[in-house]
């Protein structure tokens, strides 16, 4: 297993890199955050006196260092804004986050399947083709529009859930997944459509290949040939994508956050950036940066799992 | 019966072009005339005309402060389509420098750029705009600049391969031969035989860059008031969807057809390849 060591290695380099590239990007841009804090009118001894406690007197390799070692404590520094360390602020925001991006993936996968199977299984029929064009629609639509319409249609038409009604997990595990399936829904519709075009592409371009139709003049039964060869193989492709894919939600769920009224990371890291509030902003996109490559991470070892040629 | 699918799939390809056509038809020329006139002030409020429904004076019926809602889609969606513009010009010189250097010289620099390539690539581009945004501030320009330095690894990528399929090529090697320099062969020789791989990507990035920026205005860190853009109009309707969800509507609906039109477009586009 010595290249899934090697990709491991090069995960680690990577959330390093990003990480440093983060701590730089916020260091070097323009402004005082003593000074946003303490307004212009500040005397000049307060002002050092805070730099001082938000270690901001330091050169910044020596901030730096100290910022990375209490990362890998688990320890993000203080937020500017709330006076409290960035650790208690987001700690129990990150699984909502996470919760979400899960429910919307294992929808993506359940809706993309089960269309692309049945439409590439009734390949040319009506059915087959109106899903190709709402398919194409639905790649059109924004995730967050698409959540806007999910409101006002199950919300406020069918009055399936109560819109800005979120249950926290704690309360009512029950209600909070009922009230996260349409926020997940919204998510998942866009990549589902995406990975529904990938599926049933490779399928239908799988059933003309010789060792399928060796297959089905064998006599094997139409079904079994099917699901026992043409799906396995045309998986693969869509593997891939479900890397990138897992990696645009967790981004999406961002955005969708705002729309139904979670208040998972997206909410706060959109206030932290208009705040200015970096130690915040910094944390939040290194555990997203750990999330997106850690996914991807698991989405090579599936590959190599899935697909024995690609194990060299 | 293969005639017959060929020509069903000339057809259908055909169909796309056409509902392609029309809908960024649809929604381009007005907002090309949105650049120059639009009925009423878009800014201009009136407290008489709060929330007002669709009229014939005002077609889409006014928004929560009294202004023309058709007026304000015109003018949204020409800020939209011109941010979409601007990132992709953006991504695309540089992404086209980065990817034609790295391509044709090869070598250590062309290691450490595709590294840092793949790590910003494997990033879901609203994160990294999101990021962008956060360092450089919120503002059509500031957002144009973010999504644009964004979107520089995708074009850098497709170029790069293609400079390094086609440099062995025995008309770049004449062409070296016959004493040009390495930038008039990368630029003058090569880069024509990239334009149609770039071209669909061109206008897939269009697409992408449109819903990032519809994206980044509706989180409200994208485009300001005064100005508007489709989707900071979407996140001032978000607050009444209750009351009057067509206010989401109109932009919404002028969003999606403006997508789906250059995908349309673009897979024609892809096809003819």
């Amino acid at each position: 297993m010595p290249t899934v060591l090697k990709k491991i290695i090069s995960a680690i380099l990577t959330i390093l890199i990003v990480s440093c590239l983060v701590f730089l990007a916020f260091s070097i841009i323009p402004g005082d955050p003593a000074v946003a804090k303490l307004g212009t009118q500040a005397t000049p001894e307060k002002l050092a006196a805070l730099r001082a406690s938000m270690g901001l007197d330091k050169s910044v390799p020596e901030r730096f260092l100290t910022w990375i070692l209490g990362v890998l404590h688990g320890d993000f520094g203080k937020s500017y804004s709330y006076s409290m360390p960035v650790t208690s602020l987001i700690k129990d925001k990150i699984p909502l986050t996470l919760m979400l991006t899960v429910y919307s993936f294992i929808l993506m996968i359940v809706l993309s399947v089960v269309l692309a199977v049945y439409a590439a299984w009734h390949e040319n029929s009506l059915i087959d083709k109106i899903l190709q064009i709402l398919n194409q629609v639905i790649m059109s639509i924004p995730p967050f529009f698409g959540g806007i319409l999910i409101t006002l249609f199950f919300g406020l038409g069918l009055k399936l859930f109560t819109p800005g009604g979120y249950v926290s997990y704690h309360v009512n595990f029950g209600r909070f997944m009922g009230y996260m399936f349409f926020p997940a829904l919204a998510i998942a519709l866009p990549k589902s459509a995406m990975a529904f075009n990938l599926l049933y592409t490779s399928l239908v371009e799988e059933g003309k290949k010789d060792y399928a139709r060796t297959a089905f003049s064998r006599g094997n039964k139409t079904k079994d040939v099917f699901y026992k060869h043409l799906l396995k193989n045309a998986c693969i492709p869509v593997i891939t994508f479900l890397g990138m894919a897992l990696a645009d939600m967790v981004a999406g769920s961002i955005v969708i956050e705002q729309v139904f009224g979670i208040p998972g990371l997206g909410r706060i890291l959109l206030t932290s950036i208009q705040n200015r509030d970096y130690p915040v902003v910094e944390a939040i996109i290194v555990i997203i940066a750990v999330l997106v490559v850690v996914s991807n991470l698991l989405v090579d070892i599936l590959y190599r799992v899935v697909d024995p040629r690609t194990r060299s | 019966m293969s005639k017959k699918t060929e020509t069903n799939n000339k057809k259908s390809y055909d169909f796309n072009l056409i509902v392609g056509i029309v809908l960024t038809a649809i929604v381009v020329i007005p907002s090309l005339i949105g650049l120059f006139w639009t009925p009423y002030n878009p800014e201009t409020m009136n407290s008489s005309l709060k929330m007002a429904g669709p009229s014939l004076q005002h077609l889409m019926g006014c928004d929560n402060f009294g202004r023309d809602v058709l007026s304000r889609v015109m003018k949204g969606s020409t800020t939209t389509l011109l941010i979409g513009l601007g990132t992709v010009a953006f991504g695309c010189i540089f992404g086209t420098v980065v990817g034609a250097f790295t391509g044709y010289y090869g070598g250590i620099i062309d290691e450490i750029l595709m590294r840092c390539n793949d790590v910003m690539f494997s990033f879901p581009s609203i994160l990294l705009a999101l990021v962008f945004v956060a360092v450089l501030g919120s503002g059509k320009y500031q957002v144009t600049v973010a999504l644009g330095i964004a979107f520089i690894p995708s074009y850098a990528r497709i170029v790069r391969s293609e400079y390094i399929r086609i440099k062995n090529m025995d008309y770049v090697q004449s062409a070296k031969l016959a004493g040009a320099a390495d930038l008039r062969v990368m630029f003058v020789h090569m880069l024509p035989n990239c334009i149609r791989v770039l071209a669909s990507s061109v206008l897939i990035g269009f697409n992408n860059a449109v819903l990032a920026e519809a994206g980044l205005s509706f989180l409200g860190i994208g485009v300001q008031p005064p100005d508007a853009s489709l989707g900071s109009m979407l996140s001032e309707a978000q607050t009444y969807l209750f009351s009057k969800p067509g206010l989401a509507i109109a932009p919404g609906i002028t969003l999606i057809m403006m997508v789906l039109g250059i995908a349309l477009l673009g897979k024609k586009v892809d096809g003819k390849k």
